[in-house]
């Protein structure tokens, strides 16, 4: 078990940069998840920890060892990958036990760690069988199997569930984190897909182009956003985002967004009247019906319905409010006809408000 | 059941397909037929006719004359491509799983090696042997073919570990393994079809190959092809033991062919591992 410490490090193929610098610290034991859109660099940061890309500069660690110049089999970490990258040629048994062979142990010692690992993983019926022979899910905690025999100092897992059918994908992402409670090895894990990120981690890195937007717990990062990139990428459906500016209006500051709306602050702040901002809500943190009387009438809204649908117990619903639509996500079920107009609560409490400029929260 | 009716372009196809089977097997028919003759009655006039008898002790007589050639294809064979596959497996190993800068550069530059015909480097090729103490020998051609083997079984070899996924190595390689047993231990396993396919295709070449079986060994290193021209070289040749000859020099590759031609095609199609 281990610490893994990143510093200023860089990705760059010639030219070409693609990791720019990046910092970041995960703790013995955490469960840290990187997420973010295809191409931002998940798998390359993944990659470098592993030791199979090199760094372009920066210090990396693991432990209290820098691990820049250290080959990859000198790392004792374990990866698994997404298309599982199981030796065709040897059964599940051989497959598993690979590494501790290549390690020197002796026969007993194999079968006595893959056996272990076989029952934890419930795959003891299968050591004799082949890959080719295995259903999808069998193959993936073979891979996991693989990994955690070693017994390794970080797991590195690049979207080891993104094969999987959705209800595989949900068995398999409440077992791994009964095992990571159990093993508690620091796992770094990889993904786009943000219920695994916000289910799993105990840290979500949110990544785009290269760099680190976010770091915090799951509900930092869906109470707290950073950036706006964040904000739109962690929950679905994404958050609303309207441009506005501060103004006061019948005595309240708040934000006058471009389509007329005014969002009153919930507490003071010491933002000017006139800065421009951009508002930002979730959509779940809109209410209708009987909940909107929570709100006081300044936080109520009349809006025009565009569309709704029902997802299991929640239902989401499209609007247009002064000329531009937004996503409200309801408790319960709504199937409401379109061009219904219908009064809104939207809970100001979890108002964001960033600046337009960078992209970044503002502290208000 | 409704009788099929014959189209005539089918019927013009099928006689002219057949026309061609027919010239294709002339020559196997006149050899076999000859072989088969006694000296005595073989003449030009009659060269279409069948044996009156039938004289298997050509066949007997023929493989007397051409043992030691055909213990020296043998030797050369089985070496020459044993050795080509090997290290052409070796050379696809690293073309493929383990580049570096230049590689590629190297490897178009040995893939030049395919496109040079045998007779173009005769000359520099014997001079070469000779300095290297190698001329006349089997070991000297062996050296040779191994040599011009190098392109086509490193083309293939790297076309098919090509198709082996780079997360198998990379898993390997976290794994504990280094080069030479992510060799042994994976990517060997795996490569079964590919050694069928250059197996067959380097030992065809070789047993066949005549030019440099003739220029670069001395009469006791000779190959069979050699061996067998020299049967029909000469004034008065008994026909009947070069024909006889050629249809034992046929028989291992024809074997090889019928054996492992399956496996063959099958690995020059697939040859894909499945993940
Ligand atoms: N060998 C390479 N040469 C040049 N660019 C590369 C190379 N490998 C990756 N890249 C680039 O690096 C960037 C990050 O790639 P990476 O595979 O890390 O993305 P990712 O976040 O894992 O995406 P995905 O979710 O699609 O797997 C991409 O823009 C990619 O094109
Ligand atoms: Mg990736």
């Amino acid at each position: 078990m281990a610490r893994v410490e990143l510093e200023k490090v860089f990705k760059r193929y010639g030219s070409f940069e693609t990791v720019h610098g990046i910092d970041l610290a995960i703790k013995d034991n955490e469960f840290v998840v990187l997420v973010g859109p295809s191409g931002c660099g998940k798998s390359t940061i993944l990659r470098m920890i592993a030791g199979l890309e090199e760094i372009s500069d920066g210090t990396m660690r693991i432990g209290d060892r820098v691990v820049n110049d250290i080959d990859p089999k000198s790392r004792n970490v374990a990866m698994v990958f997404q298309n599982y990258a199981l030796y065709p040629h040897k059964n599940v048994f051989d497959n598993m036990g690979f590494s501790l062979k290549m390690a020197g142990l002796s026969r007993n010692e194999i079968k006595e760690k893959v056996e272990q690992a076989a029952k934890v993983l419930e795959l003891t019926p299968y050591l004799d069988r082949k890959p080719a022979a295995l259903s999808g899910g069998q193959r993936q905690r073979v891979a996991m199997g693989r990994a955690i025999v070693r017994d390794p100092d970080v797991f590195l897992f690049d979207e080891p569930l993104s094969n999987l059918d959705a209800q595989l994908r949900t068995q398999m992402r409440m077992e791994l984190k009964k095992l990571h409670i159990k093993m508690k090895t620091t796992t770094i894990y990889v993904t786009h897909d943000q219920v695994e990120a916000m289910t799993l981690a105990d840290r979500i890195v949110v990544i785009k182009d290269g760099t680190i937007h976010q770091v915090g717990t799951p509900i930092e990062v869906f109470e707290k956003p950073k950036t706006v990139f964040v904000a739109k990428f962690i929950g679905n459906p994404p958050t609303n985002i309207m441009a506005g500016q501060v103004a006061e209006q019948g005595g309240a500051k708040g934000i006058l967004c471009e389509n007329g709306m005014f969002l009153p602050f919930p507490h003071e702040t010491a933002l000017e009247i006139g800065r421009k901002v951009l508002a930002g809500i979730r959509p779940d943190a809109i209410a209708a019906e009987e909940a909107v009387n929570k709100f006081s009438p300044a936080w109520q809204y009349d809006v025009q319905v565009l569309f709704s649908e029902i997802v299991g117990g929640q239902s989401l619903l499209e609007f247009d409010i002064n000329g531009t639509s937004m996503v409200a996500e309801l408790d319960g079920r709504h199937k409401v006809d379109p061009g219904t107009t219908l009064k809104l609560g939207f809970d100001l409490d979890r108002l964001f408000v960033f600046d337009p400029e960078t992209n970044l929260a503002l502290d208000w | 059941m409704k009788k099929k009716t014959v189209k005539p372009s089918r019927v013009a196809l099928y006689v002219v397909l057949l026309l061609l089977v027919v010239v294709y097997l002339l020559p196997a028919y006149l050899t076999l037929i000859t072989a088969l003759k006694d000296p005595s009655e073989i003449s030009l006039p009659h060269s279409w006719d069948f044996p009156a008898v039938l004289n298997w002790k050509s066949f007997s007589e023929a493989f007397a004359l051409l043992k030691p050639n055909i213990i020296n294809s043998f030797i050369l064979t089985i070496c020459a491509t044993a050795i080509s596959i090997a290290l052409g497996s070796i050379n696809g190993y690293v073309f493929s799983k383990w580049k570096f800068k230049g590689s590629e550069l190297i490897f178009t530059l040995l893939l030049f090696g395919m496109f040079i015909p045998y007779q173009v480097i005769l000359i520099p090729l014997f001079q070469t042997l000779r300095a290297m103490n190698l001329y006349g020998g089997l070991p000297g051609l062996i050296l040779a073919h191994v040599v011009y083997g190098l392109p086509i079984t490193s083309l293939i070899f790297r076309n098919f570990y090509m198709q082996i996924p780079d997360s198998l190595v990379e898993s390997a390689t976290l794994d504990g393994a280094g080069f030479f047993s992510i060799y042994t231990q994976v990517i060997f396993p795996l490569s079964i079809p590919g050694f069928v396919v250059t197996s067959i295709w380097q030992s065809t070449q070789i047993w066949n190959e005549f030019l440099w079986g003739i220029t670069l060994t001395r009469h006791s290193a000779n190959p069979i092809t050699v061996g067998l021209a020299q049967l029909a070289g000469g004034q008065a040749v008994s026909w009947n033991l070069p024909m006889a000859g050629s249809i034992l020099a046929a028989l291992p590759v024809l074997f090889i062919y019928i054996v492992m031609g399956r496996y063959f095609i099958r690995g020059l199609l697939a040859g894909s591992v499945k993940g």
